[in-house]
């Protein structure tokens, strides 16, 4: 377990950036307490003051995980965001994508989102803008990256992908054994 | 009244006779280095046996010494360092004393291979002239180097073939060819005893230190490292250069990564995050690629709805005429 490096802190953050752009500052700054990063085998964990005063007293050898795990570095040094940081990036999302009931399931299944999936999206996204995606009833399933702009959903078929699947909330279920 | 004047002056002798130390024999001074020497016989009652008593003594004693090499030392001529208002520095005279050797003597070069076959059989170092009598020229000329006595051999026009050589064979290249060879040898012969010589431990070192013009930029870095830290003080006083990193080497070499300890001060590494965050943000350029291209498509829109109209209002005219 060891802080992240002057190298490694760009990466997650501009990773983090994508999805909630300025609003990085109010995961770093927190008013209830200090909070900060550590990097233990690879995975980056966000967790308290406190809880990483007792984590230091567990082995390495011993220690799984700690906090809540925002992602992992690849061999190559490239973030991946996993699932488990969705509730860090849902409230402070900038662009956010609203999914029919129907297609709902689909999502949770690891599919994209197609155009007759789609219920809302958020004025001015870019493409290949990261989106956080939600269910008609505001609650975050998921975040992905935007296929299309907002003007092009507009036009495009049906049958069109709108945003690309990354990471969905079915993955507690799916892939328990691989999440931290 | 008086009590108090008889107690003030008791004060004022105790005090003088902190200052001003008697002693049978004067004390030998070495101000060079800073010593000095007290050949009393010390107070042979109070030393022996432990305790108290004796501390007592020897810190007295040690105190009077001090006093006494101290006021030498302010009556030594002094001077303000670094201008008018820094310390006041005392001139030291050379030292008396030689302190012994505080390292082991460098061992000696070891003899190289021909060193070595010279003295087994006994040859010994001819003096050679250093200028030869050239016969053509009619003067006296160098051995080697500019206009020798044998002519300049850049410009030999004839190079005979020897007997039992290759009639096809390029005479030139040859001598050059040999001559490279020759060089080679000799330079990799130099730095084979080098290396045996530092190898064996004596005071040779592997790369020369002073400037040869035949550095390489590692090997000039290497021995602008070894000139820093060839002071007195192990070159923690030494200016840097202006282009110099101001960190320390590391000693292994920059193999081995550091990271910052996991429980450090939590307020700094909070604050270089946000530091980095408002960088990151200052860098990003105004995205304006989108903005553009909403605009092409609304204006493709806008025209295709006005094509639209203008077709249907044709076409309506065209129906009502009929």
């Amino acid at each position: 377990m060891r802080p992240l490096t002057e190298a490694e802190t760009r990466v997650v953050f501009e990773k983090l950036g994508r999805y909630i752009g300025e609003n990085i500052q109010l995961l770093v700054d927190r008013p209830d307490g200090t909070y900060c990063f550590r990097l233990h085998r690879d995975r980056v964990y966000y967790l308290s003051e406190k809880l990483l005063k007792v984590a230091a007293s567990v082995p390495r050898e011993s220690l799984v995980a700690l906090g809540t795990c925002f992602g992992k570095f690849t061999k190559t040094q490239k973030f991946r965001l996993s699932v488990t940081a969705l509730d860090f990036l849902a409230p402070y999302a900038k662009y956010k994508v609203w999914v029919k009931p129907g297609s709902e399931q689909s999502f949770l299944y690891g599919n994209h989102v197609l155009k007759s999936g789609l219920g809302r999206i958020t004025e001015n996204t870019a493409q290949y803008q990261g989106v956080v995606v939600y269910s008609m009833a505001d609650v975050p399933l998921g975040f992905g990256v935007a296929a299309k702009s907002t003007q092009e959903c507009r036009k495009v078929d049906p049958m069109a992908i709108v945003v690309f699947h990354q990471a969905d909330v079915g993955e507690y279920v799916r892939r328990e054994d691989t999440l931290t | 009244v008086e009590e108090v004047l008889a107690a003030a002056e008791g004060l004022e002798a105790e005090r003088q006779r902190s200052i001003t130390v008697e002693k049978e024999l004067e004390l030998e001074f070495d101000l060079g280095n800073l010593l000095a020497l007290d050949r009393n016989p010390p107070p042979a009652a109070g030393l022996r046996g432990a305790g108290p008593q004796r501390e007592a003594l020897l810190r007295a004693l040690a105190r009077d010494n001090t006093q006494l090499l101290v006021a030498r030392l302010w009556e030594l001529p002094a001077e303000r360092a670094g201008g008018a208002g820094g310390p006041l520095v005392a001139r030291l005279p050379e030292p008396a004393f030689r302190l012994p050797r505080e390292k082991p003597p460098p061992k000696p070069r070891p003899p190289t291979r021909w060193e070595q076959f010279a003295r087994l059989k006994g040859i010994r170092r001819r003096k050679r002239t250093s200028l030869v009598w050239d016969e053509q020229a009619k003067e006296w000329r160098r051995r080697w180097g500019y206009r020798r006595a044998g002519g300049d051999p850049a410009r030999a026009w004839l190079a005979e073939v020897p007997e039992g050589a290759d009639p096809e064979e390029d005479q030139f290249a040859r001598l050059r060819r040999e001559k490279r060879e020759r060089v080679a040898r000799n330079e990799l012969n130099r730095l084979r005893n080098l290396a045996r010589a530092h190898r064996a431990g004596s005071a040779v070192p592997a790369a020369p230190l002073h400037p040869t013009g035949h550095q390489s930029r590692e090997e000039l870095s290497r021995v602008a490292r070894v000139a820093r830290v060839s002071t007195a003080s192990l070159g923690r006083f030494q200016p840097r250069l202006p282009k110099e990193s101001a960190e320390p080497p590391s000693r292994s070499g920059g193999k081995k990564r550091r990271f910052e300890p996991l429980l450090g001060n939590l307020v700094a590494e909070r604050s270089r995050q946000l530091e980095l965050l408002r960088n990151m943000s200052s860098k990003k350029p105004v995205l304006d690629i989108t903005r553009a291209v909403n605009k092409q498509l609304r204006q493709e829109e806008a025209e295709a709805a006005a094509a639209k109209g203008k077709k249907q209002s044709q076409r309506g005219k065209r129906g009502r005429r009929q």
